[in-house]
Order: C-alpha cells, then sequence, then structure tokens
C-alpha cells in the first residue's frame, strides 16, 4: 500500500460548539416548546370531538383493547409523544456505543478516525431514561394495557386472563428494575469506553485500546440481551396481548440503521463545516454501505414478522397489523406506508450506486429519509396501542421531535468538544488515515 | 480473447509493492501495460495499469430487474391470471404472497447472469484454453504483460524498462 499517493492531513482538530449553533438549538427548542404547548392547548380544547368517532371507526380493533373502556385523556397524547421520542433517541444514542463496541471486538481499522462521533452519542442516554423511568413509573397505565388498574386481580371487573399470565415478566417491580439495568449499563459502559478513550489521547500505547476491546465486548453480552427485552419492554408490551418473536431483532434493525444514519449525517456536515478532513471518500463510501445494508436488513426483518403473520392469518397476531391497515378509521395507513418507503425504497434506491456513496449531498439525503422514517416506525408502533383513535400528527409531534432533536445534537456538540475531534493516538488511526476502498 | 501469433513482453515479479511501482514508473514512461495477473488483489492495481471503471454493477442490475420482472410475470400470471388460485384464504392476486419469490428470482438471476458475465468477460469456458502468461501468477509471483504490437517503442527498450522497474525474470512470449 506504500505506492499510494495519499495526502494525509493533520490529526489535530478541535470541535468548536460556537454561539451561533447554542442560538439556534435554542431557537429549534424554543419553537419546539412553543408548538407543544399550542398542541397541547388544541388537544385540551377539543378534547370531547374524538368521542363520536369512536364507536364507528375503532370497534374491529377494539376487542383487543379495553381502550373503551379506559377513559381517554388528551394528555395521553403527550405522553405517547415523550414515549416515542424517547425510545426513538434512547436507541439512535446507544447505537453509537454498540457501533464502538463491534468495531472494537473486530479489531476494524478504517473506523478509527471518525470514531469520536459515535463515541459522542450516548451521552445524551440519560434525558430519555428519566424521562422514561418517570413516565413508565407515574403514568405507566396511560401507556400499558398491562398496569391497568385490577387487569391482573381475578376478582377485578377488568380482569384479563392472558394478561395475567405473563404476570411473571410483566410485572411493576421487575419492569422499573428492567429499565433501571438498561440505562444503568449502557450509560456505564460507555463512560468506560469514553474515559478510556479520551485518555488514550494523552499517554498512547495500546493499553486502552486492549481494555476498550474487553468492556465493549461486555457491553455486546449485555446488548444482545438487552436489545431484544428493551425492545419489548419499550415497544411490544404496549399491545400486551400481542406478541411476535422477531421484536427484539426488528427493534434493534431499526436503532441501528437509524443510529448508523445519524453518524453519516453528522460525520457529512462536520467535514462541510471544515472539520474531520482526514475523512475520505472511502469512508464515506463505508459509512454509505453501512446504511444502505442495514436499510435492507431492516426491510428483511419487517417483512419476515409481517409475512409470517400474513401468512398464517392467526386472529390474536393478525389484529396488530390489522389496526394499523385498516383500525382506527385508517389514520395508521399513511405512517405505516411511509414508513416502509422511507426505509427502504428510499435508501435502497438512491444508495445503491458506487458514485452515490461517495457523493455528500446524495449521502444526506438518504440519511435524512432513514431517520424520519425510523421516527415513523417507532409512531406506527407505539401509537395505535396507547392512543388508537386519538393519534395523529399535529404541533404537539412536531414540537416534540423538534424538542428532542435539538437536544440531542445540544449533547453530541458538547461531548464533541471534550477532547481532539480524531484519537490521536488510537492503534488503527494511521491505517483508517489510508483507508482506501478504491 | 486475443489474436493468434501476439507478441507479449513479460515480467515476473517478486513483490506486490514492487510490481505496483513498476506499474507506475512504466506507464509513466509511456508504454502501455496490457494486465498485471496476481494471486491475490492488490489495492489500487486497476486504477494504476489504468482500466476503465467496471460496469459490472450496471449489469448486475441489469440481471437483477430481468429476474424482478420475471418473477412478477410469472407470480401473477400463473397464480392470478391464468389460473387464479385461493391459498389460505388469500386474493389470488395478492401482492405479499409474491414478495418471496420476487426476492429470489432477483438473486438467482444475478447470481448466474454474474457468473457468466465472468465467465465471458474473463475469456473461461469448458473448452477454451485460458490465456496464461506464467503459472506462478496462480502461486508467489506477480506477473506483468505488455502487448507490443499496442506500444510503440522496441522491445529491447521496453525490455530494459521492466527489467529496470524490478522484474527478477523478463521474457517474450507468443500467445
Amino acid at each position: 500500500m506504500g505506492a499510494h499517493h495519499h495526502e494525509v492531513v493533520s490529526v489535530e482538530e478541535q470541535f468548536e460548539f460556537t454561539a451561533e449553533s447554542k442560538r439556534n438549538l435554542l431557537i429549534g427548542m424554543g419553537i419546539g416548546a412553543a408548538l407543544v404547548l399550542i398542541g397541547a392547548y388544541m388537544l385540551s380544547q377539543g378534547g370531547g370531538h374524538g368521542h363520536e368517532a369512536h364507536g364507528a371507526a375503532g370497534h374491529a380493533a377494539e376487542h383487543a383493547h379495553d381502550h373503551a373502556e379506559h377513559a381517554y385523556h388528551w394528555s395521553q397524547r403527550i405522553i405517547s409523544n415523550l414515549w416515542v421520542n424517547s425510545v426513538y433517541f434512547a436507541g439512535i444514542s446507544v447505537i453509537g456505543l454498540f457501533f464502538l463496541a463491534y468495531n472494537n471486538l473486530a479489531q476494524a481499522g478504517w473506523s478509527a478516525v471518525f470514531r469520536r462521533i459515535p463515541e459522542a452519542m450516548p451521552a445524551f442516554l440519560p434525558v430519555p431514561a428519566i424521562i422514561i423511568l418517570v413516565l413508565a413509573v407515574g403514568f405507566g397505565d396511560k401507556l400499558f394495557h398491562w398496569m391497568h388498574e385490577g387487569i391482573m386481580d381475578p376478582n377485578s371487573p377488568h380482569y384479563d386472563a392472558i394478561i395475567a399470565g405473563k404476570k411473571g415478566f410483566l410485572n411493576k417491580p421487575f419492569y422499573f428494575i428492567r429499565l433501571v439495568l438498561y440505562f444503568g449499563l449502557w450509560y456505564g459502559l460507555w463512560k468506560v469506553l469514553r474515559n478510556l478513550s479520551l485518555q488514550e489521547d494523552e499517554i498512547g500505547g495500546t493499553e486502552n485500546y486492549e481494555k476498550a476491546i474487553k468492556f465493549g465486548t461486555a457491553f455486546l453480552l449485555v446488548f444482545g440481551v438487552t436489545s431484544s427485552t428493551s425492545a419489548w419492554d419499550f415497544v411490544m408490551a404496549i399491545d400486551t396481548h400481542w406478541f411476535s418473536t422477531m421484536f427484539g431483532w426488528y427493534t434493534l434493525a431499526s436503532w441501528h440503521v437509524a443510529g448508523l444514519a445519524t453518524m453519516t449525517l453528522t460525520i457529512v456536515m462536520l467535514k462541510e463545516r471544515g472539520y474531520l478532513k482526514a475523512v475520505n471518500e472511502s469512508h464515506l463510501h463505508d459509512l454509505g454501505k453501512f446504511c444502505f445494508a442495514f436499510s435492507i436488513f431492516w426491510t428483511y426483518v419487517w417483512f419476515a414478522q409481517f409475512l409470517l403473520i400474513y401468512y398464517a392469518n392467526l386472529p390474536e397476531e393478525a389484529i396488530y397489523y390489522r389496526e394499523r391497515f385498516s383500525g382506527y378509521g385508517g389514520i395508521f395507513k399513511a405512517p405505516f406506508f411511509i414508513n416502509l418507503f422511507l426505509n427502504f425504497v428510499t435508501p435502497f434506491l438512491v444508495l445503491m450506486t458506487r458514485d452515490s456513496k461517495r457523493t455528500p449531498l446524495i449521502l444526506k439525503i438518504a440519511c435524512w429519509s432513514i431517520l424520519v422514517g425510523h421516527y415513523f416506525d417507532f409512531y406506527t408502533n407505539i401509537m395505535p396501542g396507547t392512543v388508537g383513535e386519538h393519534a395523529g400528527f399535529g404541533p404537539v409531534e412536531f414540537g416534540f421531535i423538534l424538542l428532542f432533536a435539538c437536544a440531542f445534537i445540544w449533547s453530541v456538540s458538547t461531548q464533541l468538544t471534550k477532547g481532539n475531534l480524531i484519537p490521536r493516538n488510537h492503534p488503527m488511526l494511521e491505517e483508517s488515515l489510508h483507508h482506501d476502498v478504491a | 480473447m486475443t489474436d493468434a501469433n501476439k507478441k507479449f513482453l513479460v515480467g515476473v515479479y517478486d513483490d506486490d509493492d514492487v510490481a505496483l511501482a513498476a506499474v507506475n514508473k512504466i506507464k509513466s514512461a509511456g508504454v502501455k501495460i496490457y494486465e498485471v495477473y496476481s494471486p491475490f488483489a492488490i489495492h489500487g492495481m486497476d486504477i494504476a495499469i489504468g482500466h476503465p471503471r467496471t460496469r459490472i454493477g450496471i449489469a448486475a442490475f441489469c440481471f437483477g430487474l430481468t429476474g424482478f420482472l420475471c418473477a412478477i410475470t410469472l407470480t401473477t400470471w400463473t397464480m392470478g391470471i391464468d389460473w387464479p388460485m385461493v391459498i389460505g384464504g388469500k386474493d389470488p392476486l395478492s401482492f405479499p404472497n409474491y414478495i418471496p419469490i420476487m426476492f429470489e428470482l432477483t438473486v438467482l438471476f444475478t447470481a448466474f447472469g454474474m457468473t457468466i458475465t465472468f465467465f465471458l468477460s474473463n475469456g473461461l469456458g469448458p473448452t477454451v484454453e485460458p490465456l496464461l502468461f506464467d503459472p506462478r501468477c496462480t502461486d508467489n509471483k506477480f506477473v506483468m504483460a505488455i502487448d507490443l504490437s499496442k506500444n510503440k517503442m522496441s522491445e529491447a527498450e521496453i525490455a530494459s524498462l521492466v527489467k529496470a522497474s524490478g522484474a527478477e525474470e523478463v521474457s517474450v512470449k507468443q500467445v
């Protein structure tokens, strides 16, 4: 490889989180908060109107749920939105660590130059962690069928034998312990890897790298279990009667590709602002391949789950797609197809050629498509079970997306300032600087 | 692939880095290189030799598209139109049922199409004698072939260039 003509640029770069960026993010958060308040006011005023539509549209879907028995309050829409965004951004954050961990385990060299970007992502985890914990403890019955009063009590009029049968896993103490464990383990292991990496900048050597491989592998073992169980706890448990053995994988695939798109987008945007000069076209090409491949992987899992249920046509399974396809007056049909279109059709066609994966603009289009698409993925998975026919897409939804996105960008930007933008003493850095996939 | 009785100058190298540097040196002297044969892919060699960019991706896409369209035709015609069949209570023309077939035929056509393309473009086949300048290029040597009829320089001049670039052996082969 020595004969290659590379212009290796400096690896000394300090990211600056400018006052202007901070101001823009604050404005974004302000607009987001204003939209949420306006939307909440509108919802609180229009609270009665959902009740007329109630009987006609939702009945097919209702018998799996007892939402009809449960009085709906407009605040459920706020809670559901907080839940969707928390789950979505918690996933994106933890994927940063997942990426680091499997790159460490594989001793991958190519990614060393932009490691600081996935490394910065999990810092956001405490925000969704706190929201998820508060909502689960304080408002769990607004989200989860199995948390409803008396649902597991045989003497209660609300008793549901099927849900009561899941008591071994779905009971409040164990559930709350699991939530704490997920975020505790994910955030704790990220802290270890992060500190090792920042320390490596100062002391060099391979000792920290070796340690990072070990802790990263420990994380992979943890995540192998918790990615599935957290997917059940965050999303699948909402539709308590329903279950799918593909669901853990499915959610992991969704988080993974959204996390990769976030990384790719961040790297492209940093490059546009003059940072990460050492990231070359080959790195972008490989990141594009990752986004392309895992979009297809997500589609594969999506379809594998769908086809089995569609083909077997068992009522207790098919209800899940029935609700999303034609239940609740068909309001979830649009997000259902937007999800497939943005997460499969766009990245598949847009990122197929070699040149497109090397063109920053096209990468950005594909990444935005994936990011918006996977928001709708979680929206379509969560909303029918929590608010059903009261779901919609208005100021509250836009506002919360904006709030979370700005907060996430703020968190990542802050983390990026905490060290050199390129891990200058990473043992694989030399290989990464010369990365060339021709 | 080549006409009979073409004269090639063949240089044998012991090291992939030397071979790659040699390609750059010889090319900058104005000599056209026919091909370099190597037991493994050498990074950046195709660019150094100056081969035009491969169109293999376009070929793969076309094969895949053909398979995809064949699958649509096959499933909708046989199961939906010619002899409509209701299986599992599904409509005879139900799209999700056919996706696995579309996927499989897309992959099958692409795989077979690319295999055939590979054999054709490399001049390989059951009865074809493969063009092999030095069998050691399948083991541990790196073999450069220069088509003498495509170069203006004399045989001796090119031979000394190849020798100077680090070749262990230089010979002329009639193919």
